[in-house]
C-alpha cells in the first residue's frame, strides 16, 4: 500500500472477496520526506501514514517494511549504472521485478502468504490448464501491463491485480470516496519517486561524474563541444547548441549516446525510426510459447504508456528479435520492449541493439 | 487473547491513577486563580507534588510537572546549557551513544545550532558506561564541561548506569549531572536525594499514568533557562496552567509502583528469567544480550540470529503477542538499534533483536503465551531471512 487511491481500493476489493489481508507499506528510502511534494505518490512519511488509514479503515492489520538498501542496490544503483552506459532504463519496471515481485515476495511467502495484491491496472488470468496470463487492464489510459510484463510464470501465480478490471481510474475514485478511504481524491503520482524534483537530468548530474566530449555526425565528423552524456536522451532535437546547422538545413537529432566515446551522435529523423530489436535479457510473462525460435505476430511496445505497432518476434541465437512492421522512434537500448499477443503480455526484453528504418546500424 | 509484553513502551492505567485522573476530571479551576475553587485545585496539584517527592525521595520544589519525558529532557539539557554557558564558556557535554533518542538528538540540535561540542562515553559489549573514561575526561576538561547527561537504565537493553558514582566523579568540579530515569522508574529504588544529581527525568505513561505527563526533578540550587517563557508556573521552568488531573494520576501511579517495587521487581525478576531460561532451551542459538551485566528484572533483550526483528514482531503480533525490538522506529520502519550497534553489534545483530518488558500486570500465562509462538515465529523469520532488507 503506496498510500495512493488505486492500492488502497485493491485491498479494499481483496477484503471483500474474502481474502485474509494485511497491509504492508515498503519503506524504500532509508530518509523519508514528511510531506509528499510534487507528483511524487509514495516514500513519504505522509504516504506511509495515509496507507496506514487506508488499511484501519478496512480493519486490516498495517506493518511498515523497510526494503530501502534492495532498493537502492537493485533500482537506484541500476539505474545510475545503465544511464552511465549510455542506456535508458525503467526503474518501475525493475522495481516490479526485483522488489515489489522478488524480495517482497519471497519474504510475504516465508511469512506464511499467499499473494502480493497492488493496485496495479493489470489483469490476471487462467488459462484452461491453470496457468497464469497477463493481460492489460480494461482502462487503456491506465494501462500497466508494460511494467508488470517483467513477471514470470511463478509471480504471476502470487499475484493479484483486483483493479483490472475496472473500466476508469473515476471509478476507482468514486469507489474510494464510497468507502469512506480519505485518499479518494489524493492526485496520482507520475515522476519516479526516488528522484524528489521530477528532474532526471539533473538528479543524475549529482549521481554522475560529467565527462565533457564531442557531438559527432553519423560519419564521425565533430560538430560540437557537450559537458556530458548524461544531459542527452536519444530522441533529442533541443540544446544541442551545435551552432552551424546541418547541409540540407533540416534539424538534427541525438541518434545515439555512447559514453565510452565520450561521443553524442546526431543526425537526421529518419535515422532515429528503428525497424528492428534484439535483447539477450529476455523473458516469458506466464507460459512461453512452444517454438520460440519460429516467427510470430505481435504487436510490440516500448514505453510505459507508448503506442504498439505490430511486429514480429522470434528467439533467434539466445536473443528476443523483433521485427517491426511500422518503424518505431527514438528508441533507446535499455528500454524495455513488452509484446503482446492481443491483450496477453507474452514475454519482454531488455533491448541491447537496435536498427535503424535505414539499415544504418546505430 | 492479546498478551502484552511490551511495558516498556507504555504499561497500562493504573486503577489508582485512573481514580485520581477522573477526581481531578470533576472540578474545574485554574489552580492559579485566587478564589476557593482555584485553591481547591491547587491544593490537589500540590498534593501530587508532595506524593511524587515522597516516591521520588526529593523536595516538593523541585518537582516540576512537563507534558512528557522528551520536555523533560530537553529541558534539562538545554537549560542546563545555556545557564552553564552564561557566565562561562563551557561548551562540552559528556553523554553515551547507547541514550534515548530524547537527549541524542538533544545534544545534537546543541552541536549544531549553539556551538556545543559532544563527547561520547565508550560503552562495553554489555553497554556499560566507561566510567574510567568519563572520570579522565572530567579530570583534564572540568573547566569546559557544561553537563553530564547519562539514563539510569537503558530503555532497550535495562542496563543500569551507576549514577550516584557519577555524580561523584562529576561533583570535584561542580558539573550538573541529568539523568534520564524514565526506564529505571519504577522498577528499582530510586532517590534523588541520595543520587546527587542536578536533574531527573521521570515519565508517567511508563508507571501507569495516563500519556501526556512527566516530571522533572531539578535540584534546589540549580538554575535552568526556561525552553518556554509565560505565566512563570513551575518556578518560572514550565509556564503555562497546570494539568493538575494528570499530575494526580501521575502522583497515584508512581505511589503505588513504589510501595509494591520490592515484592512486584523480585517476582518479575523470576518471570523474567524463566522466560530467558525457556527461550534459551527452545531455541539455543538466541543470545540473551546483557545477561552478565547489572539490569533491570523485568527487562529481557535478546538476539535471534538469521531473521529480521520486523519479521519476528509481524509473526507474533499475528499470532496474538506483543512485543518490540526496543529501537526507535521512524514512520513504522524499525532500524537497526543505535544502542546495540554503540555496544559494538553488528547491524544484522542490531537488526535482529527482541525486547521483551513485563510489568504490573503480566502473568506466567503471558510468558508462556510467548514461549509458545517464539518457536514457530523464529522459524518463519528466519525463512524470511535477513537478505529481505
Amino acid at each position: 500500500m503506496s498510500g495512493g487511491v488505486d492500492s488502497a481500493v485493491a485491498a479494499a476489493r481483496a477484503v471483500e472477496a474474502g481474502h485474509d489481508v494485511v497491509g504492508v507499506h515498503l519503506a524504500l528510502s532509508r530518509m523519508p520526506g514528511t510531506l509528499r511534494t510534487g507528483s511524487r505518490g509514495c516514500c513519504t512519511i505522509e504516504d506511509s501514514m495515509d496507507a496506514q488509514r487506508a488499511a484501519n479503515k478496512l480493519g486490516i492489520p498495517f506493518y511498515v517494511w523497510d526494503f530501502s538498501e534492495r532498493f537502492k542496490q537493485d533500482v537506484v544503483d541500476d539505474f545510475i549504472a545503465e544511464y552511465a552506459a549510455g542506456r535508458t532504463p525503467n526503474p518501475c519496471m525493475r522495481c516490479n521485478e526485483r522488489i515489489k515481485f522478488a524480495a517482497l515476495l519471497e519474504k510475504s511467502l516465508a511469512l506464511g502468504f499467499d499473494a502480493i495484491c497492488t493496485g496495479h491496472y493489470a489483469s490476471v488470468e487462467y488459462d484452461s490448464q491453470g496457468n497464469p496470463e497477463l493481460h492489460r487492464s480494461l482502462e487503456m489510459a491506465k494501462d500497466q501491463s508494460y511494467v508488470l510484463g517483467v513477471l514470470t510464470k511463478d509471480q504471476l501465480q502470487h499475484a493479484i491485480f483486483p483493479l483490472g478490471k475496472t473500466a476508469s481510474k473515476e471509478l476507482i475514485r468514486a469507489e474510494a470516496d464510497q468507502r469512506g478511504l480519505s485518499v479518494a481524491k489524493k492526485p496520482d503520482s507520475y515522476d519516479i519517486c526516488f528522484i524528489p524534483e521530477g528532474d532526471t537530468r539533473e538528479w543524475l548530474g549529482d549521481h554522475l561524474k560529467a565527462e565533457p566530449g564531442k557531438i559527432v555526425d553519423q560519419e564521425g565528423n565533430e560538430l560540437a563541444d557537450h559537458d556530458g552524456t548524461i544531459g542527452y536522451t536519444i530522441g533529442q532535437r533541443k540544446g544541442l547548441r551545435i551552432g552551424r546547422p546541418a547541409a540540407d538545413g533540416k534539424p538534427r537529432y541525438v541518434l545515439d549516446i555512447r559514453p565510452k566515446e565520450r561521443e553524442v551522435v546526431v543526425g537526421p529523423q529518419d535515422a532515429l525510426q528503428i525497424s528492428e530489436l534484439s535483447g539477450e535479457r529476455f523473458s516469458w510473462c506466464g507460459v512461453g510459447p512452444d517454438n520460440p525460435e519460429q516467427w510470430r505476430e505481435v504487436d510490440c511496445q516500448v514505453r510505459a504508456h507508448g503506442e504498439t505497432v505490430p511486429a514480429e518476434m522470434a528467439i533467434i541465437d539466445g536473443q528476443m528479435q523483433i521485427r517491426l512492421n511500422e518503424p518505431l522512434i527514438g528508441v533507446a537500448p535499455g528500454q524495455t520492449a513488452v509484446v503482446y499477443q492481443g491483450t496477453r503480455v507474452l514475454g519482454q526484453t531488455t533491448i541491447d541493439k537496435t536498427l535503424s528504418a535505414q539499415a544504418a546500424n546505430v | 487473547m492479546k498478551v502484552f509484553l511490551d511495558h516498556a513502551s507504555t504499561t497500562p492505567l493504573r486503577k489508582v491513577a485512573k481514580e485520581a485522573l477522573m477526581m481531578g476530571l470533576e472540578t474545574a479551576a485554574n489552580p492559579s486563580s485566587v478564589h476557593s475553587m482555584g485553591q481547591y485545585t491547587r491544593n490537589l496539584l500540590e498534593d501530587a507534588r508532595d506524593s511524587i517527592a515522597k516516591s521520588l525521595d526529593c523536595n516538593r520544589s523541585e518537582v516540576i510537572f512537563n507534558s512528557g519525558g522528551t520536555e523533560s529532557d530537553n529541558q534539562a539539557i538545554k537549560g542546563l546549557y545555556w545557564e552553564r554557558n552564561k557566565t562561562a564558556n563551557r561548551k562540552l557535554i559528556i553523554s553515551a551513544k547507547t541514550e534515548h533518542h530524547a537527549v541524542l538528538d538533544t545534544i545534537e540540535w546543541l552541536e549544531k545550532h549553539e556551538d556545543a561540542v559532544p563527547i561520547w562515553i565508550h560503552v562495553d559489549q554489555l553497554g556499560q558506561i566507561d566510567l574510567d573514561q568519563l572520570q579522565k575526561v572530567v579530570e583534564t576538561r572540568h573547566e569546559e564541561i557544561a553537563l553530564i547527561s547519562l539514563m539510569w537504565a537503558n530503555n532497550e537493553t535495562g542496563v543500569v548506569t551507576d549514577i550516584p558514582r557519577v555524580c561523584a566523579i562529576a561533583s570535584e568540579y561542580s558539573i550538573p549531572v541529568h539523568s534520564d530515569a524514565i526506564a529505571a522508574c519504577g522498577h528499582m529504588p530510586i532517590s534523588f536525594r541520595e543520587s546527587g544529581l542536578a536533574a531527573m527525568t521521570v515519565s508517567g505513561h511508563k508507571l501507569g499514568a495516563p500519556i501526556g505527563v512527566a516530571v522533572l526533578i531539578v535540584g534546589r540550587s540549580i538554575k535552568l533557562e526556561s525552553l518556554v517563557h509565560g505565566g512563570g508556573q513551575e518556578r518560572a521552568m514550565r509556564s503555562g496552567t497546570m494539568n493538575y488531573p494528570l499530575a494526580m494520576a501521575m502522583a497515584a501511579a508512581l505511589e503505588e509502583a513504589t510501595a509494591e517495587l520490592d515484592w512486584r521487581e523480585a517476582e518479575l525478576g523470576n518471570l523474567r528469567d524463566y522466560l530467558e531460561s525457556e527461550v534459551e532451551r527452545l531455541i539455543p542459538e538466541v543470545e540473551v544480550t546483557v545477561k552478565g551485566a547489572n539490569r533491570l528484572p523485568d527487562n529481557s533483550h535478546m538476539i535471534f540470529p538469521g531473521c529480521q526483528g520486523d519479521s519476528l514482531l509481524f509473526l507474533l503480533d499475528i499470532a496474538g503477542v506483543e512485543v518490540s525490538t526496543g529501537s526507535a522506529c521512524q514512520a513504522g520502519v524499525i532500524g537497526p538499534s543505535h544502542v546495540l550497534l554503540a555496544m559494538g553489534k553488528t547491524e544484522d545483530e542490531a537488526n535482529g533483536c527482541l525486547r521483551i518488558t513485563l510489568g504490573y500486570s503480566s502473568t506466567k500465562a503471558d510468558v508462556d503465551k510467548f514461549l509458545s509462538a517464539i518457536v514457530e515465529a523464529y522459524i518463519g523469520a528466519k525463512r524470511a531471512g535477513l537478505s529481505a532488507r
